[in-house]
């Protein structure tokens, strides 16, 4: 696979969300508004970017049995500093990730892409695969963030650390409280994985079709 | 010379003439009575109410079998049942538009994405109830007593002409204002509350029905509304206030009987509305809602697999090991 592939891998083909279904305690959890989805993706693809680095600069040096702690190590050192800067410059932001920002360290895709890629792989294609991931578990997020937040809330990206207002969409009365709730988290999810499923499903097919033709 | 012909086919033999139509039919009609009070009692609202969740009940099952590539069955009146259910479960004055998102969300979540009819785990009208509820809680709490009926003009009248019997009940009113319950009007059902739920007479009239013609099993209603009575006398309250009044008659005869989302088993179906009876009985006691029928059933269609799990009966000759 050439870099480029193993860039645009993790935003389509293996896109965290919808393809691996791998974070979903994040995703559920803070889709609920644009500004947070936003926050959550670039903070863990700034962790996902710095770790595949790290440990496949350490691959060789790791010792096998160890290396889960290991990788938690290093990990857990790039959440600390994501935790601190957030808590500095967008304090708002931090408050409504909560825990979910320390428990980047457990995230499945994190430790995955060093257990999967960053352990077997050069230290540029980890880095291209940190950030493939990275953003396609933002952009994920931001899909469904982008129709949870205006159908629940009523509004579309509220940012009030940046000093953004967002736009009202729906008044008070009438915004469907549900979307914003862990229901409507599962409900969304569910229904945009039907979805692209059944998008990929018909693209795998005609690229089938059209390599058999080429024959 | 003369040849008889004889059929030889394998089992079933003995083939009865219900069919998925004729059963969500005889429902239909059986609701007409409910349905009639509630619009006779709540005026046009409510057959606003009933026309658009009907409407839209039908057109989502039609839309998603076609979408999905499945046959269109909404001539069996399923999705006829589920559109009227929810209406008669919504307050009258609902606006349209929620009212149909509403019916789209119990066609669509509820039932046909899990595979359509007979597949679907939980009552679809309920579910599309219980989504309306989390969505737009205001409006589903909006009640409206029917015109002229209220009793108590004179006592805070704020508080009492919005409020349904068992919101009154909660919050002590009939104790304070030393009035007694108006059990008329409670069977009658021209009191404040969902458009279908009101009236125990006309519920009464269509569970009849059902009952005479075999659509529905006895053992669910019993169940229900017999665990609710006792645990009501058990605790020194009023059964005949707790079966007259919400939603449980509605739920009892025509929500909890559903075919799909109930246990097969008679063992099962009993326990299934004794679960109902005290989930409601809790729900109205402890819970934060003043009304607890909705997600009682809901909570039990949870439990139906594991109670026709552990309600199987014995085979004939058959020797259980570890008996």
């Amino acid at each position: 696979m050439k870099r480029w592939q193993v860039f645009t891998n993790g935003i389509f083909r293996e896109n965290p969300i919808f393809r691996l279904v791998l974070g979903m305690c994040p995703t559920l959890a803070i889709s609920t508004a644009v500004a947070n989805a936003l926050g959550m993706g670039l903070a863990a693809t700034f962790v996902l970017v710095c770790s595949n680095v790290i440990i496949s600069l350490l691959r060789n040096v790791i010792p096998d049995e160890v290396r889960i702690p290991c990788y938690i190590v290093v990990v857990a050192t790039f959440v600390t500093i994501v935790d601190k800067v957030m808590a500095a410059s967008a304090p708002g932001l931090h408050k409504v990730l909560g825990i979910f920002i320390p428990l980047i360290v457990v995230n499945c895709i994190i430790l995955g892409r060093a257990e999967a890629f960053a352990s077997k792989n050069s230290v540029g294609r980890s880095f291209m695969d940190g950030l493939g991931m990275g953003l396609g578990f933002t952009l994920g997020l931001l899909l469904l963030s982008a129709i949870r937040e205006p159908l629940g809330e009523g509004t579309f990206l509220v940012a009030k650390d940046f000093g953004f207002p967002g736009l009202g969409l729906i008044s008070e009365g009438n915004r469907a409280k549900i979307f914003v709730m862990a229901p409507g988290a599962f409900i969304t999810l569910g229904l945009l994985l039907a979805g692209i499923n059944k998008l990929a499903a018909k693209l795998t097919a005609a690229r089938a079709h059209t390599k058999k033709g080429g024959e | 010379m003369e040849t008889k012909q004889l059929t030889v086919s394998p089992a079933p033999h003995i083939r009865s003439r219900n069919s998925t139509p004729g059963i969500m039919w005889s429902v239909v009609t059986a609701l007409i009575p409910a349905a009639t009070v509630g619009v006779f009692f709540f005026g046009r609202p409510a057959l606003v109410v009933i026309a658009v969740s009907i409407f839209a009940a039908v057109l989502a099952e039609a839309l998603c079998q076609r979408i999905m590539g499945r046959r269109i069955t909404v001539g069996d009146g399923s999705a006829v049942v589920t559109g009227l259910l929810l209406a008669l479960s919504l307050p009258p004055e609902l606006p349209w538009w929620m009212t149909m998102f509403g019916a789209f969300f119990a066609i669509i979540i509820g039932k046909q994405v899990f595979g359509g009819l007979g597949h679907n785990l939980f009552n679809p009208a309920l579910a599309g109830r219980a989504f309306l509820l989390a969505s737009w809680a205001n409006p589903m709490m909006t009640w409206k007593w029917p015109a002229g009926s209220l009793l108590w003009a004179g006592k805070s009248a704020d508080a009492v002409a919005s409020a349904t019997m068992l919101e009154l009940a909660r919050k002590g009113f009939f104790a304070q204002h030393g009035v007694s319950v108006p059990y008329s009007q409670l069977f009658m059902g021209n009191i404040a509350g969902s458009i279908g739920e009101t009236s125990a007479l006309a519920l009464l009239v269509g569970a009849v029905f059902l009952l005479a013609f075999q659509v529905i099993d006895w053992r669910i209603p019993l169940g229900y509304l017999g665990t609710l009575a006792a645990l009501a006398v058990l605790s020194g309250q009023d059964p005949v206030f707790h079966l007259l009044s919400g939603g449980v008659l509605l739920g009892a005869f025509f929500m909890a009987t559903d075919y799909v989302t109930t246990p097969v088993t008679s063992g099962g179906r009993f326990f299934f509305g004794l679960g109902c009876g005290v989930l409601t009985f809790l729900i109205r006691i402890y819970g934060g809602y003043p009304e607890g029928v909705t997600y009682a059933i809901l909570l039990m269609n949870a439990a139906a697999p594991l109670l026709e799990k552990a309600t199987i009966p014995k085979r004939f000759g058959e020797v259980r090991a570890n008996g």
